[in-house]
């Protein structure tokens, strides 16, 4: 009786207060900040004379503006060095913990929260920015806010919230080799759509999540929102409790002891109710590779480049049209033929240092198609990057002819330098492919880091599962 | 934040699904530390044949005439029309405001992205769900008759075409009394500070590691 989804147990442990139409107030516990979404929170809140409720449980980090090159000169553009400079001046200002450029721990905000264990099970997590979905892969209730509500969590402790219908996404099986999360975030997002979790929060369950890294499970849960979903979950099992203990912000002592017996209820009651359900079999999950502007214009490394006179409605077919003229592609095109100019390994989504080592061991020993202008790895965080360096990958990536950079969200947005030239094509390990994303007429293809690595060295995208 | 009163608003058709808020304000706009002004860069990639940067005279841009916004018939639009999952893509607060500061009041579109639709209540910015049908009707009946204007009542939640047709919408109460008396969601919640606080004690002691 009374079976609970993991996300009614997040839900309900939450609620401050709730109104008979369904509006409540929803307790966080954790709100991460970076450098684009929080400056005109902060003038909102001493314009009112506030303060923050809570200055502990926030963490900031400034990651989209950052540079990934010689550092050591600061930031060349005006713009970008004003806005980080504010946040370093707002966290002064209020007592907020900051990893600051030249930080080690400073990374990527999603990257470097979990890293931190800054970011729990059970816990409430906000951040103005939508891939704040990241965090739910520790059973936790994460998700991208406005600025407007990030100044709101900053006075009060508290959204304003109305609860999600509930999705389960299940996919049960063993991974074929070289498939990755990101290809169970791509294969679930070209069957349900990007609008097809609006209004829900997902669950991913089955056994091929159980048997998903915590990183593997961050990048899937990252890409909840390009499905729709404000937040993604996974439920909390021994990969998460062995993950988050000993990290810096970690329960210690007799608080580890309390948080792991509770932690261990983090997760839906057998009969629990969804209101839609989703299955994939993991066993048929092919390599994936976007083809279009919208992430659930994708199709497997087998396939081919659909054609628009095929497309089931005339909304589409426009889209699709248009997503073809774009991209340059021609209709029936196989997915292998397409050449690509620039590779980026980086992003929230596959900067972690298992995603290192997958680009890694498709590297090694090889070099960089010669058609080829720039592959490179942004490692999510400094911390990342000096595990990467300690196991040696750096020097496989080098050696290559990859750049290896410093950590930031990089050519994901390409808000700092990292961007691509009008027309330029890259097969990115990033979460959006929309158009002028990664800078004006840039054309983008999401793929693994396996698979980027993989299009690095032969020029254009190739079936990993077969190397 | 204003309030929103009787609109009746010419309406501009912006034919495609899936328009996401980096096409509503791209990237390089985000730099900026100041919530207005955002305006003359919405849809700036559609809208202009150069590329822009921050600090741009926009007057000075060459306008791609094909882009719907350019077109006469359309100038001083409120009513911005669009399709499925308006507003997809990422959570910055910067698309409503440029939407707002282009002079828009209100969007209808089948559905919206959540966050998006979010953050429009918070900026004075109506986004009507309607039903995809009627919708597609409404994309037929604007591209037939320059000038189509309609009236949005939300007090009544309703929409009137110009030959009178009536069409209801929905719209969650609390966020409806927010943006009819234009009033500020922090200074509400801070009416209920005493319950925020027995929570936070309640919290702390069911999980003291939070606050370790």
């Amino acid at each position: 009786m009374n079976s609970k989804t993991l996300y009614d147990k997040l839900w309900d442990s939450h609620v401050v207060r709730q109104d008979a139409d369904g509006t409540a107030l929803i307790y966080i516990d954790r709100q991460l900040v970076h450098e684009v979404t929080s400056p005109q929170a902060f003038e909102g809140l001493k314009l009112a004379q506030r303060k923050p409720w809570r200055t502990a449980s926030m963490l900031a980090v400034p990651d989209h503006n950052v540079p990934t090159t010689n550092r050591a000169a600061g930031i060349a553009d005006p713009i970008s060095r004003l806005q980080v400079e504010t946040l370093d001046a707002n966290c002064a200002e209020f007592g907020i913990v900051e990893f600051k450029m030249g930080d080690i721990r400073q990374g990527v905000v999603h990257v470097m929260g979990p890293e931190q264990g800054a970011t729990l099970p059970g816990m409430t997590v906000v951040c103005g920015d939508s891939h704040t979905s990241t965090h739910g892969a520790f059973a936790a209730l994460a998700h991208g806010i406005g600025t407007s509500e990030v100044e709101h969590v900053m006075a009060t402790q508290c959204l304003v919230a109305k609860k999600s219908k509930a999705m389960l996404v299940k996919v049960e099986g063993l991974l074929g080799r070289g498939i990755t999360a990101k290809d169970i975030a791509l294969a679930v997002i070209g069957k349900i759509g990007t609008a097809g979790g609006t209004g829900y929060a997902i669950e991913f369950s089955g056994s091929a999540i159980r048997g998903l890294s915590m990183e593997g499970r961050m990048t899937l849960c990252n890409m909840a929102i390009e499905a729709g979903a404000r937040a993604g979950m996974v439920a909390a099992d021994d990969t998460t409790i062995e993950y988050v203990k000993g990290r810096p912000f970690a329960p210690q002592g007799e608080n580890w002891d309390k948080a792991v017996a509770y932690w261990k209820t983090l997760h839906s009651d057998e009969g629990a109710k969804f209101d839609a359900t989703v299955e994939l079999d993991a066993a048929q999950i092919k390599p994936q590779v976007t083809w279009g502007t919208s992430p659930e214009m994708v199709t497997d490394i087998n396939g081919r480049v659909p054609d628009p006179a095929c497309a089931p409605d005339a909304v589409r077919r426009g889209d699709w049209e248009r997503a073809l003229q774009y991209m340059g592609l021609q209709a029936n095109m196989p997915i292998t033929e397409i050449k690509v100019d620039k590779v980026f390994i980086g992003s929230c989504t596959n900067a972690r240092i298992e995603d290192m080592r997958e680009a890694a061991a498709i590297t090694k020993g090889k070099k960089v198609a010669a058609n080829i202008k720039l592959a490179m790895v942004v490692p999510g965080s400094g911390l990342v990057k000096a595990q990467a360096e300690k196991e040696g990958l750096d020097k496989v990536f080098i050696e290559a002819g990859f750049e290896w950079r410093d950590p930031g969200c990089s050519m994901c947005l390409a808000m700092n330098d990292d961007r691509l030239e009008p027309g330029e094509r890259c097969a990115s390990t990033s979460n959006r492919n929309f158009e002028g994303r990664q800078g004006q007429g840039s054309r983008t293809h999401l793929v693994s880091p396996a698979m980027a690595a993989a299009a690095a060295i032969a020029g254009h995208f190739v079936d990993v599962s077969k190397l | 934040m204003r309030k929103f009163n009787l609109l009746d608003g010419l309406v501009v058709p912006l034919d495609r699904a899936n328009v996401d808020t980096d096409a509503i304000i791209p990237k390089q706009f985000l730099k900026s530390i100041k919530r207005s002004g955002f305006g003359p860069n919405a849809f700036d990639e559609w809208r202009y044949l150069d590329h822009g940067e921050p600090g741009m005279d926009n007057s000075k841009r060459p306008l791609n005439p094909d882009f719907v916004l350019n077109q006469p018939r359309y100038r001083g639009a409120q009513v911005l029309l669009a399709r499925e999952n308006f507003g997809c893509g990422s959570s910055r607060e910067h698309a409503p405001w440029a939407l707002e500061d282009y002079g828009f009041q209100a969007i209808i579109a089948p559905s919206f992205a959540d966050i998006f639709f979010n953050n429009c209540f918070k900026n004075g910015l109506l986004p009507i769900k309607l039903d995809a049908a009627i919708v597609d009707e409404l994309f037929k009946a604007v591209a037939a008759s320059e000038g189509y204007k309609l009236k949005v009542d939300l007090e009544r939640q309703v929409i009137t075409t110009p030959d009178g047709k009536e069409t209801a919408f929905e719209v969650d109460a609390f966020r409806k009394h927010c943006l009819l008396n234009g009033l500020d969601d922090i200074g509400l919640t801070l009416q209920h500070v005493a319950e925020i606080k027995a929570f936070e004690a309640k919290h702390r002691a069911a999980q003291p590691w939070l606050y370790a």
